[in-house]
């Protein structure tokens, strides 16, 4: 079976920086890593292909530098590689970016099942994976924290909810999107690095995927970011103290106040 | 300092950093409690290929050397000195077989050695023959196509737990020292049984144990080189691994050097943290240098066995297990100083570290018998060029 697994390289620091000017991430002098999400979408990629057989690609769009995270995955056992590359690719949101990576996905061809993390952790958007499958015109199921089940035509999965979890079943080909409670990820062995060091990356621009131009990039991308920052962290709340009586007391009038009840 | 390692030698180093990190600081109090043997991890080592890093790639390894086993072992033991035995004391009887080992001998046991399936265990100490090595009484008589032997071996390390042992016995004891031989001795055969198992002041999870020959039937097939070449055998492989109970040293001596450096920026005493106390910086500058120059010591050591295996390389292989663990005592015994009354806590890593060390001044030859062997390496140079 063909299992893609799509993976995007982040910064390695949750204090991510922002370009005041351009609204975007700023990625140089930061150590970059693959999104953590995207890791267990490796494995999970990777068990799979150990259970069904078959082979795993690990697709993902960037700037050149994002070769190293996909080396990464090689080291960890994924057979071939995809880099879509392109300044016309910069400023792509995540429906430029959906479509993208689902017109890099058409050029690698047949696949059964696509696996993204649940989200990435500079953005944190969690749209390019279900994106993805829209584009494709095949279904989706996110926050998948187990596969139970899968043959050549479907697979059933569990879908983690607030309190509990549903169990989905649905017809190959398809995606996924996992959370970390699904595997744990394996480290990259020494013959895998020293195999993914030279292996051959397939590095794709614009042209190589036929995308069509206005759909990529800046001019593909609706949204606008008007401004990014921090939230202040919250304040404390306020402790009201005495027996319970006065609490009670006390409690009431603080709500009349603040004309809550 | 830059020792110009290759990019797969930096791989290596960080994947055994990562494994140290990731999988053993979080156990290493748990098996240093317990006693327990570390399995777990060594199924971590293997899944990363890491206990293969000395074996050629045709019997499954990565092809690397003794200082690709070096840089193995002393990541791993920054984290925990003990643990890495697992790779280290098998390195120890691999070699045997490496460097004397026939084709048959090689592709049976290496292949499973470089994945991790088995670990092995190297037997020469006995009771009443420590440093005095030529004096062992486990015989192995010739009988027909086998060998039967009897004896007892003591502080085996891997001991009860290795699944392969390289055992040395006296196949001519009238021959002394040339009357010894070496032999491949699998678990599990019949007259091979285990004694008492140690309790130590440190390497706590490693398992050092009697290993007890009782009419034991070995197979011809399963000696190594030839008959009386024991102690040659035995030689040549201290002289491949002492390097690495050298770095087993340095990686102690250079995790404690790493912790009491970040702890003296942290602690504040007089209203300042440590640190920017001469009496503090001083002796840090004396553990960095010398665990630095123990660093240089082994890699060039390492590095020479690697490029010419025929050189003889005992008195640099001495020097190396000599200097380093002389240092990782020092190290960390001021490494514990710079901690104060909280190196001494067994809830810090300061204390085992100590007790770890002092093992590598012992075993593989004590300190004093590598000083005997470098000087006898000085006078016999000596005497040759003034020939």
């Amino acid at each position: 079976m063909n299992f893609i697994v799509c993976i995007k390289q982040v910064p390695g620091t949750t204090e991510v920086k922002i370009d005041p000017r351009t609204n975007t991430l700023i990625r140089e002098g930061v150590e970059s890593i693959i999104n953590p999400f995207d890791a267990y979408a490796i494995e999970e990629g990777l068990r799979l292909k150990e259970r069904m057989g078959g082979k795993v690609t690990v697709i993902s769009m960037g700037p050149p530098q994002a070769e190293s995270a996909l080396r990464e995955a090689l080291s960890m056992g994924c057979d071939e590689s995809v880099l879509l590359t392109d300044p016309a690719f910069a400023g792509s949101d995540t429906l430029a970016t959906s479509y993208t990576i689902a017109c890099g996905i058409k050029k690698i061809g047949e696949f059964d099942l696509i696996i993204c993390g649940k989200q990435a952790i500079d953005g944190d958007t969690a749209q390019v994976g279900p994106g993805i499958a829209e584009k494709l015109g095949i279904p989706a199921v996110t926050y998948v924290k187990k596969v139970e089940e899968m043959s050549e035509a479907r697979i059933r999965v569990e879908r983690m909810m607030e309190e509990g979890y549903e169990v989905i079943e649905m017809d190959l080909p398809a995606l996924i999107t996992v959370v970390k409670e699904i595997n744990e990820p394996r480290l990259p062995s020494l013959k895998g690095m020293m195999r993914a060091k030279k292996a051959n990356v397939n590095i794709w621009n614009a042209s190589d995927i036929a995308c069509v131009s206005t759909k990529i990039g800046q001019l593909g991308s609706p949204t606008i970011v008007n401004r990014i920052f921090t939230p202040p962290p919250r304040k404390g709340g306020e402790m009201i103290l005495g027996d319970p009586t006065e609490q009670a007391q006390k409690l009431i009038e603080r709500l009349r106040e603040a004309k809550v009840i | 300092m830059e020792y110009f390692l290759t990019e797969e030698q930096e791989m290596l180093r960080e994947l055994a950093r990562r494994i140290a990190e990731e999988k053993i600081k979080q156990v290493r109090e748990h098996y240093d409690e317990t006693e327990e043997f570390p399995w777990p991890i060594l199924e971590e080592l293997a899944k990363v290929d890491l206990c293969g890093v000395y074996i050629p790639e045709e019997y499954g390894g990565t092809g690397g050397g003794v200082l690709e086993l070096c840089l193995a072992v002393e990541e791993l033991c920054k984290v925990d000195g003990g643990i890495a035995l697992i790779l280290a004391a098998t390195a120890l009887a691999t070699f045997p077989i490496l460097l004397f080992g026939n084709g048959e001998q090689k592709k049976k046991y290496l292949p499973d050695i470089a994945s991790g399936k088995k670990i092995a265990a190297f037997a020469l100490t006995e009771a009443g023959a420590g440093s005095d090595a030529s004096s062992i009484q486990t015989s192995a008589n010739r009988v027909g196509e086998n060998y039967i032997l009897n004896g007892t071996k003591c502080f085996i390390t891997n001991g009860g737990e290795a699944q392969i042992y390289v055992v040395i016995a006296m196949t001519d004891k009238t021959k002394g020292s040339r009357g010894a031989s070496a032999f491949i001795v699998e678990k599990d055969t019949p007259g091979f049984s285990f004694g008492k198992k140690e309790k130590k002041m440190g390497i706590r999870s490693s398992s050092t144990r009697e290993l007890i020959f009782n009419d034991c039937k070995v197979s011809r097939g399963n000696l190594l080189g030839r008959e009386g070449q024991g102690f040659i055998i035995a030689l040549k492989t201290f002289d491949a691994s002492r390097p690495g109970v050298a770095a087993q040293a340095l990686g102690i001596a250079s995790g404690a050097l790493e912790d009491a450096i970040n702890y003296s920026r942290e602690r504040v005493q007089f209203g300042q943290p440590i640190s920017s106390f001469q009496a503090i910086q001083h002796l840090l500058a004396d553990m960095a240098t010398e665990v630095e120059a123990a660093r240089a010591l082994i890699y060039a050591t390492a590095r020479m066995i690697d490029k010419v295996p025929d050189l003889r390389v005992t008195k640099e292989a001495a020097m190396c297990k000599l200097f380093a663990s002389d240092v990782a005592m020092k190290v960390t015994t001021n490494a514990l100083q710079v901690y104060g009354g909280y190196g001494y806590m067994r809830e810090y890593p300061m204390e085992k570290r100590m007790r770890d060390a002092k093992i590598t001044q012992i075993y593989e030859g004590t300190n004093q018998i590598m000083r005997n062997e470098i000087a006898l390496a000085l006078i016999k140079e000596a005497a040759k060029t003034k020939k």
